[in-house]
């Protein structure tokens, strides 16, 4: 026991840089959220919480609250996500149950197709739908070829013809695209640890293939599925290039262009870190439920090895 | 178990109805096979055709135009080997993956060994800050730099070295990940035995566990690497002008500007770069774990992520 230190010796220089660099970088968004600029609009940060000046945070509040400026923007949010949300659940839980179950020779095919665009960057992939929804792309024809875009055109869904014109349906299926592979991952995981024979016990006491599916695997998946859910969601709210790059107009904007634009580009760098905090503070709810999840299951497994 | 109670003998095969195979669960579920392959599909068509135009002869990044390397090099202007700032951004992407592998491998893995031996309420501290960075959404976390690099580490200022930092950041809870999952498989009973035949500590870690560890740290180097390169939040927000550009933010201003297919040419090799930075981290821990008990690596790293 007395070697104890060496072990902390060796866990101390990469704490210290998360400490430094992780923890301290968000101490600086409060900071600059709950402090003050100078004539030139440049913020200068309070570090004393007993000089914390809640002028922007209270700004910030009154903007995402209805009627705010920044409440059309925070619904569309809302909106996005919830729906990128039950689409990428309606397409990643067939396909994890698919990949778990009943993929048989080709899982490992199938698995190392499903991990691929995890190692692809996220930009390219985007960018590869800008070549495809361009005036002549190739989906562009082809949805024109099947009357989609008419079809959605009618539905409300598509103004106009551009599907790169602030269309609300394509960053919405643009950003199913980019985080659905994150969704299927932890969804395979939870589907795969159900043991097959709880859904035969199920069945040989006379439950209906739905039924057994709706009682004893979704229960069983209930955690992994939440934690997926809470994996995607959480990058989405801090999206702006997927808006960015498949729509560009002020139409489609979310929070994440907001505060892009108030950090990056515009002088209320205080008003954008103010929001961020809202942002995180929201969000948090979210993060903790997803880390208690993780630490539960690293539990579980350290209790079975 | 038998499944005689809903699989049909052979015989009357052909009276099964639709509805019956729909129900089976023993069955052949084609319904989700189809989705399954109709998603993987979808999920890599698109990244293919962007890959295919870079071969264009042609200028369009929309149809295809024959082949030809003209985007890569041959062109005297215009190609990924020839536009100084596309030169310049592959080679700024480079740089800073390596500089992070290189930083975040030694501390991740250090930090993991540490962390194994730790118990009660601080080491359960330490395993938050450790997972936070994997659920912050990047935006929080890029902004929450960029403010502290041009405020309280205004001497550090925005430029390479910001962006090595935010990245190594994000990082090292990934290479921490990749090593906890090895020091599971090695077990505690090497080093008690290496502890027991009076080996210090020192040596139980350089000469028992570091090259028990080569396998997860020569995967860390390289999952490290691909991480950086796909980068692209931390990058942009930490950036100080055109040359710390990287390939991911080139692509990102250039996309909705009327890029040739040099874009696509150098979005490309990156994307050659990262997935071969990822197989020979899964050939290098294969090939040095070759002989024990494997699970899949694949499935270790969807449990990992989820």
């Amino acid at each position: 026991m007395g070697s104890r230190w060496i072990w902390r010796a060796l866990a101390v220089p990469g704490l210290v840089w998360l400490a430094v660099f992780f923890v301290v970088a968000f101490y600086a968004i409060i900071s600059v959220g709950l402090g003050n600029v100078t004539t030139l609009y440049e913020p200068v940060p309070h570090w004393n919480p007993l000089d914390w000046n809640v002028g922007y945070l209270w700004a910030a509040l009154k903007a995402v609250v209805p009627g705010g400026d920044t409440w059309d923007t925070f619904l569309r949010t809302l909106i996005y996500v919830f729906v990128a949300v039950v689409l990428s659940l309606a397409i990643g839980y067939p396909v994890a149950w698919y990949a778990a179950r009943h993929a048989g020779r080709w899982r490992g095919l199938i698995l190392v197709l499903l991990v691929l665009p995890f190692w692809i960057s996220y930009l390219m992939r985007m960018f590869a739908w800008t070549n495809l929804l361009a005036e002549n792309g190739y989906a562009t024809r082809a949805l024109s070829a099947l009357s989609i875009d008419t079809l959605f055109q009618h539905l409300g869904l598509l103004d106009g013809s551009d599907w790169l014109g602030g269309q609300h349906i394509a960053v919405i299926l643009a950003l199913v695209y980019g985080y659905v592979p994150y969704l299927i991952l932890p969804l395979f995981a939870a589907l795969d640890r159900i043991d097959q024979r709880y859904i035969e016990a199920a069945r040989d006491l006379g439950a209906s293939p739905a039924g057994a599916f709706w009682r004893v695997v979704v229960p069983l998946s209930k955690t992994g599925t939440l934690a997926g859910i809470v994996l995607i969601a959480l990058p989405m709210f801090g999206d702006y290039y997927t808006p960015d790059l498949i729509s560009g107009s002020p139409k489609t904007a979310i929070l994440g262009n907001a505060i892009n634009g108030y950090v990056q580009g515009g002088p209320n760098k205080s008003l954008g870190a103010a929001l961020t905090i809202l942002l995180s503070a929201f969000l948090l709810v979210f993060m903790l439920y997803y880390l208690r999840v993780v630490r539960a299951d690293q539990r579980a497994a350290a209790g079975v090895a | 178990m038998s499944t005689a109670t809903s699989v049909p003998a052979a015989t009357t095969r052909e009276r099964v109805s639709f509805r019956d195979r729909l129900s089976n669960p023993w069955g052949r579920p084609r319904f989700l096979a189809l989705t399954t392959w109709l998603y993987i599909l979808w999920s890599l068509v698109p990244v293919l055709l962007a890959v295919r135009f870079a071969f264009n002869s042609g200028r369009s990044r929309t149809s295809l135009q024959g082949w030809s390397l003209r985007w890569f090099w041959q062109d005297p202007t215009l190609s990924v080997f020839h536009d100084p700032t596309l030169q310049a951004a592959l080679k700024h992407s480079l740089v800073l993956a390596a500089l992070v592998m290189v930083i975040a491998t030694p501390l991740g893995t250090a930090l993991a060994l540490g962390m194994r031996r730790w118990t009660g309420p601080s080491a359960g501290a330490a395993n938050i800050v450790l997972l936070l960075p994997l659920v912050t959404p990047e935006l929080v976390f890029a902004v929450g730099m960029f403010l502290l690099f041009t405020t309280a580490f205004g001497f550090i200022g925005l430029g390479t070295t910001a962006q090595a930092i935010g990245q190594v950041t994000f990082t090292l809870s990934w290479v921490v990940l990749i090593v906890r999952g090895r020091l599971a498989t090695i077990g505690r009973e090497v080093e008690e035995a290496a502890a027991d035949l009076g080996a210090p500590p020192l040596h139980v870690v350089g000469r028992v566990l570091v090259p028990l560890l080569l396998p997860a740290m020569a995967a860390s180097l390289l999952v490290s690497f691909a991480l950086s390169i796909d980068d692209f939040v931390v990058s942009q927000y930490l950036a100080s002008g055109a040359d710390t550009t990287t390939v991911p933010m080139r692509i990102y201003s250039q996309a909705r500007g009327g890029p040739t297919p040099a874009l696509n040419a150098l979005a490309t090799i990156m994307l050659v770069v990262s997935l071969l930075a990822v197989v020979l981290a899964y050939v290098i821990y294969r090939a040095l774990t070759r002989g024990e008990d494997q699970g899949s690596a694949v499935k270790q790293l969807a449990m990992d992520v989820g």
